[in-house]
Parts: C-alpha cells; sequence; structure tokens
C-alpha cells in the first residue's frame, strides 16, 4: 500500500504533465484549426453564390470573387466599424434584433453578375442549423442556399445539407406581389409548383424543416429594412 | 495473460504476435468480447469516419497500454482508474485536436464520438486486463491488436452500410446509373443505427458458424 502523501504527489504531478502537455497541442493547433473554420466560411458562401470550391482553392476564389462585404442593422444602416467576415452570428442571435451585426457579402460574377449572400442561423431539432442565403441584385429572388446543422438526424432533418433540398430555393421570393415580407417556407406535403415562397419539406424531418422555417423567417426579416432600401 | 518472464523477448515473438492476431479474430472486442458497439453503430454510416475512427481507437489504446505500462509499478491501487482515465482523457483530446487541425470534415462528423473514445469499454479493458500486468512492448502491441480488431468490425460494417444504404464506397459512387432507371433503391434504413445493429448480428453469426468453438453451450 501507498502512503496517501505518496497518492497526492502521484496525482499533482500527473495533472500537472497532463496539462503542460494539453496546452502544448491546443497551442500548437489553434492557428491550424481556426484557418479550417474560416475556409468552411469562405467555401459555404462561395456555394451559395454557385462557384463551386475545393478546401484549396477556396481562399482565391474566395478573394477573386467575393468583391465586396459590408455589416448593416436592422433599420438598414452600414456600419463600417465591423468587419463582415469576423462576425459571429451564435453571439449576435442573443443580442436583441436591433442591435445585431448583420454581415453581407456580395459577389461579382466573371459576367458582372452581383450576387448578395446573407448568412442565417437558427435551431433545428437537435441543435443549431445554419446557412447562407445568395439573391439576385432585386434583392428578393434567391438564386442559391446552402445549408448545414450539427446534428439533426441522419437520413431526416440532416437531409437539409443535400443538393436536392438545397436546390429548391433557387428563384423563390421573399417579397410578394405588393412587397409584403413573408419569407419561404418549406411546405409539409410538398410546395405547389407555382409557389414562389415555398418549398417542400423533408418529410420524416418535420422539426427540422420548421426550424429551417424559423431561421429563414427571423432570419431574413432582420435584413428587409437594407433590402427596401436598395430597391427604393 | 501474465508475461513476467525476464529474459529478453524479441518484439515478434509467438507470444506478441498471439496478442496483436487474437483480437483480429478469435478474440475480437466487437463480436466475442462486445465492448465499444455504441460507437460501431454511430460512425458506420460511411467508410472514411469509420477508418479514421478505427485509427483513433488503435492509436488511443496502443499508447494508453504503453503509457500505463511504463508507470505500472508506480500507480497507487487506490487511484488507479483514476490515472489510467487521466491518461486515456488525454490521448482522447490529443487525438481530437489533431483531427480538428488536418481532417476537419471528418472529424466534423465524428463530432462528439471522438470524445466518446474515452468511455470505449474496450481501452478501459485492456488497461485493467493486459497493461497493469505486462511489460511495456507486449502492451503495446496488444492495444495496437485490439484497435486493429474493433477498426476490421467498423470497416466491414461501414462497408455494407454506404454499400446498400447511399450505394458508393469511400463517398464514390459504385452502383451504376443503369440500375436506378430499372428501379434500384438505396435503402435509407441503412443509414439508421439499428440497421448497423443488425449488421454486427450478422458479421457475429458468421463468425460462429464457421468457428463453432466460439458457440457458447
Amino acid at each position: 500500500m501507498h502512503s496517501n502523501k505518496y497518492i497526492f504527489i502521484y496525482s499533482s504531478v500527473m495533472v500537472i504533465v497532463v496539462a503542460v502537455a494539453l496546452t502544448v497541442v491546443a497551442v500548437q493547433l489553434k492557428p491550424a484549426q481556426e484557418n479550417n473554420i474560416r475556409i468552411e466560411r469562405m467555401q459555404n458562401i462561395l456555394a451559395a453564390a454557385n462557384i463551386p470550391s475545393t478546401v484549396k482553392d477556396a481562399e482565391t476564389l474566395y478573394k477573386k470573387y467575393v468583391t465586396k462585404d459590408l455589416v448593416v442593422n436592422s433599420k438598414g444602416d452600414v456600419n463600417t466599424a465591423i468587419k463582415a467576415f469576423e462576425v459571429n452570428l451564435e453571439i449576435e442571435n442573443k443580442l436583441p434584433a436591433e442591435k445585431r451585426a448583420l454581415s453581407i457579402f456580395i459577389c461579382t460574377l466573371d459576367n458582372g453578375e452581383k450576387k448578395y449572400v446573407v448568412p442565417i442561423r437558427g435551431k433545428g431539432l437537435w441543435g443549431p442549423v445554419w446557412g447562407y442565403i445568395a439573391f439576385k441584385p432585386d434583392f428578393n429572388t434567391i438564386t442559391g442556399s446552402i445549408f448545414d446543422h450539427k446534428g439533426e438526424t441522419p437520413g431526416l432533418g440532416a437531409e437539409i445539407n443535400t443538393s436536392t433540398f438545397q436546390a429548391q430555393f433557387k428563384g423563390k421570393q421573399i417579397f410578394d406581389e405588393t412587397g409584403n415580407y413573408v419569407s419561404v417556407k418549406t411546405i409539409k406535403g410538398g410546395a405547389q409548383k407555382d409557389d414562389l415562397h415555398g418549398v417542400d419539406a423533408i418529410s420524416g424531418g418535420t422539426l427540422t424543416s420548421d426550424g429551417v422555417n424559423n431561421m429563414l423567417h427571423d432570419g431574413l426579416s432582420l435584413y428587409v429594412e437594407y433590402f427596401k432600401k436598395q430597391t427604393k | 495473460m501474465a508475461n513476467s518472464t525476464n529474459d529478453k523477448e524479441p518484439i515478434f515473438s509467438v507470444k506478441n504476435l498471439k496478442n496483436l492476431t487474437g483480437p483480429f479474430n478469435l478474440n475480437n472486442p466487437i463480436t466475442i468480447q462486445v465492448l465499444g458497439i455504441c460507437s460501431a453503430l454511430a460512425v458506420t454510416v460511411q467508410m472514411k469516419p469509420a477508418i479514421v475512427m478505427a485509427l483513433s481507437v488503435t492509436i488511443v489504446t496502443a499508447f494508453s497500454n504503453l503509457i500505463i505500462s511504463f508507470l505500472r509499478n508506480t500507480i497507487p491501487t487506490s487511484i488507479r482508474i483514476i490515472v489510467q482515465l487521466v491518461v486515456v482523457a488525454t490521448l482522447v483530446i490529443i487525438v481530437d485536436q489533431v483531427l480538428k487541425a488536418y481532417v476537419y470534415d471528418v472529424s466534423k462528423k465524428l463530432s462528439v464520438f471522438v470524445g466518446l473514445i474515452i468511455t470505449n469499454c474496450i481501452i478501459m479493458g485492456r488497461l485493467e486486463a493486459f497493461a497493469m500486468g505486462n511489460k511495456p512492448i507486449p502492451s503495446f502491441i496488444d492495444g495496437i491488436g485490439n484497435g486493429i480488431g474493433y477498426g476490421i468490425i467498423l470497416v466491414i460494417i461501414a462497408f455494407f452500410r454506404e454499400l446498400l444504404g447511399s450505394g458508393k464506397i469511400l463517398g464514390m459512387s459504385v452502383i451504376p446509373p443503369s440500375f436506378y432507371e430499372m428501379g434500384y433503391r438505396d435503402n435509407g434504413m441503412m443509414i439508421l443505427p439499428p440497421m448497423a445493429l443488425i449488421t454486427i448480428g450478422v458479421i457475429i453469426w458468421v463468425q460462429r458458424s464457421r468457428n463453432k468453438s466460439l458457440i457458447e453451450k
């Protein structure tokens, strides 16, 4: 049997050695990890604008196509103090709506066509869901979208990150004929073919689809003032 | 099990080879000892995460066996489980951080399951049953053997689940489009965890029918 003193010293030394080892590893790997997150974000923005990219060329393509980014508030005023790329929606979503920083990424394609990409984030069934929506310069028609999730049910809610689901959003509009904000909804049982504001929900993934609905509605509603100002 | 001879043993002695290859088949951690089932259900939807998970578990079992075996005569018995857990947890965190830095997409798919390697019964089982009573090198080999034994089953399950569930192997489509035109459909059930359990059951069945000595009387 070991004495109590031995046990205490043994465990203290062990804990210190482990703590030092873990700190060294964490500090060493942090730049690589943060870079991965940055590149993922760039890839998402590019993907929403229908520009395919790989982990390797994402940075170059981003620099080439994302010609401008800006931050606005829910009243539609531009805030130049914050960098759009640094905005963390997880933190912003906890603030009251009028205080949130809303980023917009403007992509200019080779043919001069402009796309306005906005990030959104909300709650799915098991955890966060998020996405990037690209608009045409009319600030009404969606030209591309990307959704992802942390841990929705595989085969059901997790289908929101498949191209079949995302492709449905192309051509949908967030304002009705009279200019009222209606967002785009996922419709259980399938949307009508001529529905400009609805897409098919995911069968078996109702709660995730509802989460996507709320995310779209709440997230995009904050941009309404800015969008209206641009189209006046 | 005990391996306390003093004379120097070559690394690939008969005994060590047995420690290495035993877990591949007759002493497999998943199909015979029925350990580590939960992660085998969770990370086997596709082959790539399954392979990365198998490698991670192999690294963690091998090195925790090695470290614990080095320390085995100094560890106070009253806190030995805590010491084992600290060693395993440290290795798991390191593996998790490395995955996040170098294979980010896979690390997202594995999500919490890398962290849950800590609770994988195979690792604690090998530490208690082997590393606490054996020299470092045999322990290290035993760890690799058990990690690979676990990995083989994971990859087999993932192969069938990815093939039948999404028609792909390692992310590449292998089922010709003409099959789909003829009415073939991927089986969505294969993507869900219950089918992994059934696949494990089938593997256990095949293994036992080929090897009658494994059948309990």
